[in-house]
């Protein structure tokens, strides 16, 4: 299987490319995502191979980006807008929350809006404010939507296609502080042998425990698991993917086996997904459970200056807690 | 109605326009080469001291601004959107203030800033990562920086209809000062500004400093016309000067404050300018910029020509200019020691300010971190968290 070693961006950038080339209705949009290729140059060198016509800087208006795309989609268009940070996507909250994710119902089905929005999400970079959100909840909780998050460099290549292919809009979170981690990737694979982008994937197999995560919290949660082992535990590690809709019958899965669940995410913890999944898993594996489910994030507070986001973050002692906790039921 | 139908014309770039476009005014008072210039609409009488005093804020804003990339080549600080070539459009603006007027800024408005008496550390606090903020907004009529772009417009323009429902318009009145970029100008909350302005002929003066870049976009990928054109259509003023002209920028911006503070509603200025450096520290303008731009503006820069002005006339000494140069040296030495200097924030502090009266969720995950810091094994004093 001849492979190609890309990192998390290129990934992105070689999956959009290989859209762009199956299907002519694919337009990327977005702010500087042109020549620049993006202030991640997740877009490099696209407009230069596909014209200005399909790779598009748009004015500066995120409203703008997202009601256009809609527009765009309802002349047959499939828009990949991109979203440059986290904290900036609120301008376009109205556009996607009362439109897009509405239109296909209100229709009766007979509109379907293919949009994929894609945000750099999450923080671990030293960044200013609006740079480091983790905004994936506020989305999830709007129906019409499909929310997804990659973790790394295979993932990202493929679940963008897919997101792409997906007759329904797709918001589509990337981990920036990722953006430079390595893969493996078979570019010459069909994109129907890749994993579905509504499946969750056990990203390490573990008997006595089960830590749930997407994003950026995977490789975190990787390390706890691996630090866990060398005191005799056993953490199998889940990584989402999909977080609207969950993979509940993987998550249950993973949990009537292990009987303890612990969910970490960077957002805050109050609120968020991690309190959806403790519900529904104490719902369906209530007897098999151990423990209650615990969770790590981050706090009731706003994200914090850069210098303290190491303490807002959950770390990986932060997860080796939450894991200890469980444990000590 | 004839349609074609075919595909191979691109749809993007500009629309063509048959007649060419006239030359747009510029309201200018001191030429790049330091000539003096009359403007029927905006009499300029300044004193010798006066003039001294511009050329000095101008230095020293500029000497701030090159220290603080170098701090972030450094390391002191994760970022910095630097100011180069815009000094004159931000000095010249706010020397127009009085000192109940309020602004309403955006990221990059050091120098103003320091005419507002901020003091240089404190605008290092957010770019260092130390805090959010850094001054307090109130003591200097100078809000804190707004990031998401545009946001501040809307809020300029309801102060100003505090001020009108204070009974603070007439001739001692006071105004806001909202700045925006020329990308800026897309943003649906600057429009909505300007409708709210005009509609309610609030005293607020929008002050655009056009640096013809929002990150690697161009103008044109805003606005096809110029963009104080755009005002007529929101039914007020609006008017172009030369950001480079510190004259300029400081009568301009002088009428249309006493206008708004005076009843006669918003107006909107478009400082015609160039972002000198790259967008911020973070930023490659390599990428989508010629060099040759960059050439043609240096030409036109502020200082110089403020500089060449006073000797022209005579305004200043040989020793007066050193001596801005060696307050200049000193205000670097001043800003390096103090942004070493800035305390990091201790790790509880992530707890403090969220709501201005008791939470019981916050200080419920207060006392949960405090307690788990203290669960290492020789966790630091408590007075250190
Ligand atoms: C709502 C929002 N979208 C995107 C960004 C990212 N961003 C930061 S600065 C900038 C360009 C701003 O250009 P302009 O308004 O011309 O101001 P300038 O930076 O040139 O001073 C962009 C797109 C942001 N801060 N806020
Ligand atoms: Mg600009």
């Amino acid at each position: 299987m001849p492979t190609t070693t890309l990192t998390l961006g290129r990934a992105l950038n070689a999956g959009m490319r290989r859209a762009m080339e199956a299907d002519p209705k694919v337009l990327v949009m977005g702010e500087d995502v042109g020549k620049l290729g993006g202030v991640f140059r997740v877009t490099d060198g696209l407009q230069k191979d596909f014209g200005e016509d399909r790779v598009v800087d748009t004015p500066l208006a995120e409203s703008g980006i997202i009601g256009t795309a809609i527009g765009l989609a309802l002349r047959g268009y499939r828009p990949l807008c991109e979203i440059q940070f986290d904290g900036f996507v609120f301008p376009a909250a109205d556009q996607i929350i009362t439109q897009l994710a509405k239109m296909h119902m209100r229709s009766r089905g007979s509109i379907r809006l293919p949009v994929v929005i894609r945000i750099p999400f999450g923080g671990g970079i030293g960044a200013v404010e609006h740079h480091s959100e983790s905004p994936e909840a506020y989305f999830a909780h709007t129906h019409g939507l499909r929310v997804v998050a990659c973790a790394n460099a295979v993932d990202a290549y493929w679940m963008i296609q897919q997101a792409i292919a997906c007759d329904d809009p797709v918001v589509f979170f990337e981990p920036k502080r990722r953006y430079y981690d390595k893969g493996e990737i078979d570019e010459t694979a069909p994109l129907e042998s890749a994993l579905p982008m509504g499946a969750a994937r056990v990203a390490r197999a573990g008997t006595d425990l089960t830590i749930a995560c997407f994003g950026p919290m995977v490789k975190t949660a990787l390390e706890a698991a691996a630090a866990a082992e060398e005191e005799g535990r056993s953490v199998e590690v889940l990584d989402l993917r999909s977080l609207s809709p969950i993979d509940y019958p993987a998550l249950f899965d993973s949990v009537r086996r292990t009987g303890r669940l612990v969910v970490a995410h960077e957002a805050p913890v109050a609120y968020g997904l991690g309190g959806e999944i403790a519900a529904r898993v104490t719902e369906e594996c209530f007897y098999q459970l151990e423990a209650p489910v615990i969770r790590v994030g981050g706090f009731a507070t706003p994200y914090p200056p850069a210098r303290l986001e190491e303490h807002y973050l959950p770390d990986l002692d932060r997860v080796l807690d939450a894991v200890d906790r469980s444990l000590s039921h | 109605m004839s349609i074609s139908t075919s595909n191979a014309a691109p749809v993007s770039g500009q629309a063509s326009s048959a007649a060419a476009p006239e030359p747009e005014e510029l309201v200018q008072l001191l030429t790049p080469e330091g000539e003096r210039r009359e403007h029927p609409d905006y009499p300029l009488d300044l004193s010798p001291e006066e003039i001294r005093g511009l050329y000095r804020d101008l230095v020293l804003v500029r000497r701030f601004d090159t220290e603080a990339v170098f701090l972030q080549r450094q390391g002191e600080l994760g970022l910095w959107p630097s100011l180069l070539g815009q000094e004159a459009a931000q000095v010249g603006s706010a020397r127009a203030l009085h000192g109940h007027d309020m602004v309403f800024p955006t990221y990059r408005e050091h120098g103003v800033a320091m005419c507002r008496g901020v003091r240089p550390e404190q605008l290092l606090e957010l770019f260092r990562g130390v805090s959010h903020g850094g001054w307090n907004p109130k003591e200097h009529g100078f809000h804190l920086y707004t990031i998401v772009i545009g946001s501040q417009t809307l809020h300029a323009t309801g102060y100003a209809m505090g001020i009108q429902r204070d009974g603070r318009v007439g001739a001692e009145g006071e105004a806001a000062l909202a700045y925006f970029g020329d990308g800026a100008s897309s943003q649906g909350d600057v429009n909505e500004a300007f409708v709210w302005a005009s509609v309610f002929h609030a005293p607020v003066v929008f002050f655009c400093q056009n640096n013809q870049w929002a990150i690697s976009a161009p103008l044109a990928k805003q606005s096809p016309i110029p963009l104080y054109r755009r005002a007529a259509g929101f039914g007020f003023p609006g008017v172009r000067v030369d950001g480079n002209d510190v004259f300029a920028c400081l009568a301009v911006t002088r009428q249309a404050m006493r206008a708004a503070r005076e009843g006669q509603g918003p107006s909107l200025i478009e400082a015609f300018t160039y972002r000198m450096g790259a967008h911020t520290t973070n930023d490659d303008p390599t990428r989508y910029r010629l060099s040759g731009e960059l050439e043609e503006w240096k030409l036109k820069d502020p200082i110089e020509r403020l500089r060449a002005y006073i000797a022209r006339e005579g305004l200043a000494g040989a020793d007066f200019l050193s001596g801005v140069d060696a307050e200049a040296e000193e205000l670097g030495e001043q800003v390096r020691r103090a942004c070493r200097e800035l305390p990091d924030p201790r790790p509880m502090e992530i707890f403090d300010h969220v709501y201005a009266e008791p939470n019981s969720q916050v200080d419920e995950e207060r006392e949960r971190f405090a307690a788990y810091l203290d669960s290492f094994e020789g966790a630091e004093h408590e007075g250190d968290r």
